[in-house]
């Protein structure tokens, strides 16, 4: 069990005039965009603007969370992360028909199973203090991996489609056809998370280890939980991935394990 | 008759593909014939369910295909795509695959005999064959599901005249050895005077014309 004083209880106070500092940075992003027409000064400014907002709002809510220490708080605002969760990651699987039910099914077992496991072995406690941080990074790297995995899945459906149907018309089932495509589909989900977690430390410090750095915690105890997240992720990208993509490419096939004719496909000859 | 169509229609993309087909096939060689366009390939889909139709039925041996289950049907209704689709590895193993999923025995160097090619590609890449080597190796894959039909959709329109002389001449031979029945798709009448004796011809995705060869191709 992470113990708090050791390791998470050490708080620096950043001020405002701090945040506003760091909007420097922001300006050099979009000085860069704009000396070299990148075009994604508004993009740059729409992203900060957001992300002030929402993390703003968030910690607040995650305040009046901690301040409640209420189980079912976390609850709701798990369930409405893996909502929001689900319809951002379904609008980069657009050529998945109806990805919806299973973005939401994928996040919301990877949530559910990656804390129910972390607090059933011990490695936190079941309060708004450890499963709201937690929960809230497993569920958007379960949310990036799903869509990654779904946007591969639909292009490699369209690319495959004369090999799907091919085997298809020796009788294999519509999981046989789609095997192989969905195999692919899943380790391209699961393989950035998996690179970067063979490199950290050597090429990157991971968030987490450097907030808690940052705040003054012992290097001993940063590293120790950053590996712990960094397993958890694993284990919750996977899930998550392997879901999406599990439920997913049945919306291809028919009942009759027909391949679903794409909505603007080339004439039939 | 082997294959029944009673006013088959379908539609894709608010496009009528077929519409109102009825038209008999036999047991023996039967060629679908017609423009670009005209629903051939569709046609030959509606055969083994990889499609349904929209309206109308398509029964086989007396029976509606609906009440069959697509995936036994479809390993005695073999079909050969018009693109070379096979699995990743050696012509062998897409033949081993095919006759697992029909629960046959492989008998590999007679399938590959029969489709024209030498008993040893089964131990080649199917990456580094011609298409013409692949286009026979589909063949060989769906041979090897021993199937009752062969539904063979533009099996030459890929390929150069010595290729194309080659499936022919596999094609004439397989139908001497076994008692099989093929339906063939091709935009080439003098094709289908080479290969079969019934044909279908399609316009516009109607039928305008079924009967014997000289009668339909005169």
């Amino acid at each position: 069990m992470i113990a708090p004083a050791a390791a998470l209880s050490t708080s620096i106070h950043v001020s405002v005039g701090q945040v506003t500092a760091s909007l420097a940075l922001v300006a050099l992003a979009a000085a860069i965009s704009y000396w070299w027409k990148a075009d994604l000064e508004r993009d740059i400014g729409i992203a900060a603007v957001r992300s002030l907002v929402q993390l703003t709002l968030i910690g607040y809510a995650i305040k009046l969370i901690f301040e409640a220490d209420t189980l079912w708080l976390v609850f709701v605002l798990l369930a409405v992360m893996v909502l929001f969760g689900a319809i951002t990651a379904r609008s980069r699987a657009d050529k998945v028909p109806h990805a919806f039910v299973p973005l939401l099914v994928a996040l919301a077992l990877a949530g559910a199973c990656t804390l129910g496991l972390v607090v059933a072995l011990g490695i936190f406690e079941a309060t708004p203090r450890y499963l709201v941080p937690v929960g809230g990074m497993v569920i958007g790297n379960a949310m990036t991996a799903s869509a990654v995995a779904l946007n591969r899945l639909g292009d490699e459906m369209h690319d495959s489609r004369p090999r799907i149907e091919a085997t298809l018309a020796l009788g294999a089932t519509a999981r046989e056809a789609a095997m192989p495509t969905v195999r692919r589909a899943l380790r391209s989900g699961m393989i950035t998370l998996v690179d970067s977690t063979k490199t950290t430390g050597l090429i990157f410090f991971p968030g987490t280890m450097v907030g808690m750095l940052l705040a003054g915690a012992n290097p001993t105890d940063a590293v120790r939980l950053q590996l712990i997240l960094l397993y958890v992720l694993l284990g919750s990208v996977s899930i998550a991935a392997l879901v999406a993509t599990g439920l997913a490419y049945r919306n291809f096939f028919t009942p009759a394990q027909q391949l679903r004719e794409p909505e603007a496909g080339p004439a039939a000859s | 008759m082997l294959f029944e169509l009673r006013g088959v229609g379908l539609t894709r993309a608010g496009r009528a593909v077929l519409d109102g087909v009825s038209a008999g096939i036999p047991a023996g060689a039967t060629a679908i014939v017609g423009p670009s366009g005209s629903g051939k390939s569709t046609l030959l889909r509606l055969l083994n369910r990889l499609a349904d139709p929209d309206r109308g039925e398509v029964s086989y041996r007396g029976e509606p295909l609906a009440g069959y289950d697509p995936l036994a049907l479809r390993r005695q209704v073999a079909l050969v795509p018009q693109l070379p689709a096979l699995l990743e590895g050696t012509v062998g193993s897409n033949l081993a695959y095919a006759a697992g999923l029909a629960g046959r025995e492989l008998d590999a160097a007679r399938c590959l005999r029969l489709a024209g090619l030498d008993p040893e590609y089964a131990g080649r890449d199917v990456a580094k064959l011609s298409v013409g080597e692949q286009q026979r190796a589909m063949l060989a894959r769906a041979l090897a599901q021993r199937p009752e039909v062969l539904l063979l959709d533009e099996p030459t329109s890929a390929l150069d005249h010595a290729a194309r002389d080659a499936i022919e001449a596999a094609l004439a031979e397989l139908r001497r050895e076994l008692e099989i029945a093929v339906v063939l798709v091709t935009h080439d009448p003098a094709q289908a005077r080479r290969l079969s004796d019934w044909v279908v011809r399609l316009e516009g995705g109607r039928v305008a014309g079924c009967g014997a060869l000289e009668e339909v191709l005169a």
